[in-house]
């Protein structure tokens, strides 16, 4: 059976070139980088050769980059980190209700701890709005943490006004990048970003390897501790092949981002038009143009996104739902509603995100099966009935 | 999270679809903000289910209970479809996962919606004392 993957938001393949880069890490190249011999000085090469070609991708120098585990540590790494650091000078921080859970769980959990945290709603894009940033800032904010790019609707947020908002008041300012790096254009200084989050198996990169950028003087505490790896700032053996697999993938994506953005975005439009042409009583989620390249989410009335994902599973396409029967709290997206659906129409909801790999044909069979899908699926519910009736 | 055979395959294939035209009973239950919307529909000759059929809106496990339901209540007499429980519904689908009991307790509720609605149609006061649905 054909079989087409079409969410590459929660993880892309890794690339065969970057799976070749990273193999000699295993076992030629596998001495430990803190170590002072031949072995030890390898490795420790091959990292510092990644930290150079991460920094200038995104215009940063070399000694601002910290690897990590991954997206979720590095947005962990921050908010603590910042938190705790600054508490001399305030405890608030302020974020959206959009945010990754790996962004307001240790937001919450700081709330525990006596901190105040002010989460920003936002429109019905899921657009933040820079003025409702402004008028959150207190004397105590230390931190405004806002993401790049929405991983499940796409909305490419403001982050340059922002920054620049928070700048102008000597607030720190983090913007999670997850679903940017690789995929869009960054640059530090013209984002005015201070800490910046990545993940490197959402470019095509490997599992379990991460960045945070921090701007020379920012002041955060270290989240592991042990030894003095990352200039003190990371504890924890260097995941060499890691690294050197994500230093690969940003290299390809340096080489290939420019093309990929414009055949995605062919690609993304196609779909959404295909569906919201072919299927009625559908809509789409998220900013029609300030929209990842790769981003599709519809809601489809009258059907339930999980019934939806496991017939196209059967078909042999992966997508998600924001769908509550998927979550194991039974409650829709925390995006969704805070775009303002309704219940019903998060439950109907469908992420599809495109990849390197995804090609035209993979969209028209998408586009060739979910009608009927969403049609046999139709026929059975209660709501259709009594809505079309 | 994982579905058992036996719903991945009530899910591809379900049972009973549709609705009855001149119902003798109509249980519906549940509502968009849970996520879950069940129609049960019976027909019903001489104390006895001839016919079943459901419409849900819903998960995979929504979608596999009411097929299940509909199976089990088939030939059965009135009395007996009471004493059908959530968990014999989810046992007879191999199991559930935990997350996914609420879907079964669905069911069970709209066969007991159901068939108080045939007694109340046919004003025989059957012996309807809920069955205490037990939650995974």
């Amino acid at each position: 059976m054909k079989r087409i993957y079409l969410d590459n938001a929660a993880t892309t393949l890794t690339d065969p070139r970057v799976v070749q880069a990273m193999l000699p890490c295993f076992t030629e190249v596998y001495g430990n980088p803190s170590s002072l011999h031949a072995f030890g000085q390898e490795a420790k090469h091959a990292i510092e050769e990644t930290r150079r070609i991460v920094a200038a991708f995104i215009g940063a120098k070399p000694e601002e980059i910290v690897f990590t585990s991954g997206g979720t540590e590095s947005n962990n790494f921050t908010i603590k980190g910042v938190a705790y650091a600054r508490r001399d000078k305030g405890n608030h921080i302020i974020t959206s209700k959009i945010e990754h859970h790996a962004i307001l769980e240790p937001c919450h959990f700081l709330e525990k701890q006596g901190f105040k945290v002010t989460f920003i709603p936002v429109d019905k894009f899921g657009l933040v709005d820079p003025a409702d940033i402004k008028k959150a800032i207190t004397d105590k904010t230390v931190l405004i943490s806002i993401m790049h790019a929405n991983n499940e609707i796409g909305t490419i947020e403001p982050i340059d006004e922002i920054g620049k908002i928070a700048r102008s008041k000597g607030v720190y300012f983090h913007t999670d990048a997850v679903q940017t790096l690789g995929h869009l254009p960054i640059n530090v200084d013209e984002l005015n970003v201070d800490v910046l989050s990545a993940s490197g198996h959402k470019l095509y990169g490997p599992k379990g390897v991460g960045i945070l950028y921090v701007r020379k003087g920012v002041r955060m505490l270290p989240f592991m501790h042990g030894g003095d790896h990352e200039q003190g700032r990371r504890a924890s053996t260097h995941n060499v092949p890691g690294i050197v697999g994500f230093g690969k993938a940003v290299e390809l994506a340096k080489e290939e981002m420019g093309k990929e953005i414009e055949k995605l975005i062919s690609l993304r439009d196609k779909l959404i038009t295909g569906i919201l042409g072919k299927i009625e009583f559908t809509s789409l989620n998220g900013h029609p143009t300030r929209r990842l390249p790769n981003n599709v989410n519809v809601s489809i009335s009258y059907v339930e996104g999980e019934s939806m994902l496991l017939n196209l599973d059967m078909e042999g396409i992966a997508c998600s739902t924001g769908s509550a029967c998927t979550s194991s709290s039974l409650e829709p997206s925390h995006v969704l509603s805070a775009i303002g659906l309704s219940h019903e129409l998060a439950h109907g909801s469908l992420r599809f995100s495109l990849g390197r790999q995804t090609s035209e044909d993979d969209i028209d069979y998408v586009l060739s099966v979910l009608p009927g899908i969403v049609g046999k699926l139709r026929s059975m519910s209660p709501l259709y009935k009594k809505e079309v009736k | 999270m994982e579905y058992s055979e036996k719903v991945m395959e009530h899910f591809r294939n379900p049972r009973n679809v549709g609705e009855i035209e001149n119902p003798d009973g109509v249980g519906k239950v549940g509502n968009p903000v849970c996520g879950d919307i069940m129609e049960l529909y019976i027909k019903v000759e001489d104390g006895i289910i001839t016919d079943a059929k459901f419409k849900t809106f819903g998960c995979g496990a929504a979608i596999a209970t009411s097929s299940m339901v509909t199976e089990l209540v088939k030939n059965k007499s009135v009395e007996d479809a009471l004493k059908i429980s959530n968990r014999a519904v989810a046992e007879a689908l191999g199991g559930l996962p935990p997350i996914k009991m609420h879907c079964s307790v669905l069911a069970e509720e709209a066969l007991k919606k159901a068939l108080e609605d045939y007694r109340k149609r046919s004003k025989k006061p059957a012996a309807i004392k809920a069955v205490k649905s037990s939650v995974g």
